[in-house]
């Protein structure tokens, strides 16, 4: 059988001054004129030093109807390899073949406008998706009747909960028809019951329409329950390709690194012009960052952020999930009553002891603006192991099993 | 972004073809698709492409008329508003301060006159000049021709027109002047100011990518770009020595062709071919300038 898609050579370069300048101004395009017409010499080695290849030498081919999960941590190059794919960016060298239409959802609701109403932004962004006005009239009734919206089609998407605005994104994109979909992380919104239908809606595109998926996700329960192939980048490469669930054993081992305690430079920090990070930590109370955590130790998770918003009403929430994907804990503070003031900030949070039980964990931060709007989330940030803290005697050395493992009180009466 | 995307037509038709009896019957084509592989030099513009996506460029014209107007309390007349006031004002200034000659046309029905396809041309290059940089977040996120959007900011202009015209013709009952037959031209010389302000627009949005200083350097230019224009003086108060130049400005020769139209003058022929004519090369020359720059778009903006 021939590939639907065909990956060769793929390598997409960014340079990093342009990455992190997102726009230039006429002066310093003009000034950047003089000085390479002066300094050749100078020019070619300082190009050398501020580009990284977000993707090198990717290779590889998708089948018809073949359902892949890209996993890798951040910045391994899975977002750039997803826009090269929908057309979005252009790869610096190498080529893909597509032999099939491709729809890309790499945000749910691209487009959407908050003043229209919920009818008016199906057809947007039904437009917007590639779709052709009468495919969407032919397929309103089943939107609607996905996203659960009747009795708020006229009402602008401004006044929506954020779960009704997903689920009119996430049912517009779903009824997308190309041959290849390729979706990017879009089931970190919403609540879990609608993660459990949207994982159905694209089980259902691939196996009863038999059309060929592309599934980035940072949830390995979701890779492992809906695809039969992984594939995994690591820094720019590809360094695992093959069934999906040994692509998630070798993710959860020596795939991703342990990171317990994270620094950046000042060229290197994740973030944005609203808050920039430089360092984050997890280590137990009254070790030292590195030191073993143990389920019976208090756990200190830390972050240092720099807040670009003047008395911002800045939130710092901590995502916990196991290995299995499992989303275990949601935590997080305000952290000033009234505005957080511009600058360099620390934010620490105390995790009781005896509650974790004995397993890899992985923290992904959020930094919320009014409780509302996210201003920045870094997925994985800080991975780490818990182990097990009870001396037990006797018969297990294993790891319990179970999510939670708190630390209960016990007694046995006799009774009548 | 398909600078490099070639699509095979036959390929395409089998695609579309198996695509009406979904399922798994999906027929592999023989050459595929579309080949992404990086671009160099100038790219041709896929016209084709661009007429796939020809809903998408109606649905968000639609959206910036309906979004336009949202929660103002005075909602459209803000279209009449914007050149009814400065006629106001440049009548006050010009033709009884100044006395500025107009072609023994009222000065207010003068001024309106001219202000009317102004008012459209400056607002849609003024749109679509941020165009690009207001819709980032769809340039990151999905694949489509980039052009629709600056494209589209002009289009949602042209109901504003509309009702401005309204308004002029409104003005010329009460100046008794009478509708022509001259008017017929109306149509064409829409649509030649819409190619106008696509053209500049698109070249201006693309730049803005890049560098922001369009942002400030464009309501700068549009209102020097105003006196450059016969709209509060007739081009025959140029001298006939000088004229020549003001016809290098393809907006001029249309202006005076509006006034032509409205108030059933003669038209002057060879300045409206000389508009036309640099009306297209300005088109033509954005569209390549556009397809260059656009496969940065999505790193830069």
């Amino acid at each position: 059988m021939k590939p639907i898609i065909k990956v060769e050579n793929l390598s997409k370069q960014y340079s990093i001054g342009g990455k992190k300048e997102p726009y230039s101004t006429f002066r310093e395009s003009l000034s950047n004129t003089v000085r390479r017409s002066t300094d050749v010499f100078r020019r070619t080695k300082k190009e050398a030093e501020n580009s990284f290849f977000a993707l090198k030498d990717v290779n590889f081919e998708v089948m018809p109807g073949e359902v892949v999960g890209i996993i890798g941590r951040n910045g391994a190059g899975k977002s750039t390899l997803l826009k090269i794919l929908s057309r979005i960016t252009e790869p610096t060298s190498g080529k893909i073949e597509l032999y099939g239409r491709v729809g890309s959802l790499l945000e749910v609701g691209t487009g959407f406008h908050p003043e229209l109403t919920g009818r008016e932004n199906i057809y947007l962004n039904g437009a917007i998706l590639g779709m052709r006005q009468t495919e969407i009239a032919k397929k309103f009734d089943e939107i609607v009747d996905f996203a659960e919206i009747e009795d708020f089609l006229d009402t602008p998407v401004k006044r929506y909960s954020s779960g009704m605005y997903t689920r009119l994104a996430f049912a517009v994109a779903a009824n997308l028809e190309p041959e290849v979909l390729v979706v990017d992380e879009v089931l970190a919104v919403g609540d879990a019951e609608f993660q459990k239908k949207c994982l159905g809606k694209m089980k259902d595109v691939s196996v009863q329409e038999g059309r060929t998926v592309l599934f980035v996700s940072h949830n390995m329960a979701a890779v492992k329950s809906i695809c039969q192939r992984g594939i995994m980048l690591k820094k720019g490469e590809l360094t695992f390709d093959g069934k999906a669930n040994e692509a998630v054993d070798f993710y959860m081992q020596g795939g991703s690194d342990l990171a317990s305690f994270q620094e950046w430079n000042s060229e290197q920090m994740p973030g944005n012009d609203s808050i920039k990070i430089r360092r984050a930590a997890v280590y137990a109370a009254e070790k030292s960052v590195g030191e073993p955590i143990l389920t019976n130790d208090e756990i200190i998770v830390e972050i240092e952020f720099y807040n670009n918003i003047d008395r911002g009403n800045i939130d710092v929430t901590w995502n916990l999930m196991n290995v299995q994907g499992i989303h275990v804990a949601h935590i997080g503070t305000v952290c000033a009553q009234d505005g957080l003031a511009r600058g360099w900030h620390k934010t620490t949070g105390i995790f009781p002891s005896n509650i974790l039980n004995a397993e890899r964990y992985g923290f992904s931060v959020s930094f919320g603006r009014n409780q509302r709007e996210i201003v920045l989330h870094v997925d994985d940030i800080l991975v780490f192991d818990i182990d097990d803290g009870i001396q037990r005697s006797g018969s297990s050395f294993h790891k319990l099993p179970g999510v939670i493992h708190p630390l209960c009180s016990w007694k046995t009466n006799a009774t009548i | 972004m398909n600078l490099t995307a070639k699509e095979n037509p036959s390929a395409v038709n089998a695609a579309v073809s198996t695509l009406q009896n979904p399922a798994n019957s999906y027929q592999l084509p023989e050459k595929p698709l579309v080949v992404i592989e990086p671009s160099r030099g100038w790219i041709p513009i896929d016209l084709k492409d661009l007429w796939q996506y020809r809903d998408l460029l109606y649905i968000l014209t639609m959206r910036d008329i309906r979004v336009r107007y949202k929660q103002t309390a005075l909602g459209a007349l803000w279209a009449v508003i914007q050149p009814l006031f400065t006629m106001l004002i440049f009548t006050l200034f010009f033709g009884r301060l100044a006395g500025m000659p107009s072609d023994g046309i009222p000065y207010p029905l003068f001024a309106y006159a001219g202000l009317l396809p102004w008012t459209f041309f400056s607002n849609a290059v003024t749109n679509s000049g941020n165009s690009l940089v207001g819709n980032s977040n769809l340039i990151t996120k999905v694949y489509f021709p980039r052009m629709i959007i600056p494209m589209a900011s002009v289009g949602s202009g042209l109901l504003d027109f509309v009702i401005a015209f309204g308004l002029l013709v409104v003005l010329m009952f009460y100046y008794g002047v009478g509708l022509s037959i001259n008017l017929l031209m109306l149509p064409v010389l829409v649509f030649l100011t819409s190619i106008l302000a696509t053209g500049v627009g698109m070249w201006m949005s693309a730049l803005n990518v890049k560098y922001r200083d369009i942002r400030y350097a464009l309501p700068f230019l549009i209102q020097l770009g105003m006196f450059a224009t016969p709209i509060i003086y007739p081009s025959s108060l140029v001298p006939d020595k000088w004229r020549w130049l003001m016809w290098l400005n393809p907006l001029s020769g249309q202006i005076e062709a509006y006034r032509s139209a409205f108030f059933g003058k003669p038209f002057d022929w060879l300045a409206l071919g000389i508009s036309a004519f640099l009306t297209v090369a300005i088109i033509v020359y954005a569209a390549f300038m556009f397809k260059r720059m656009e496969k940065s778009f999505a790193d830069l903006i």
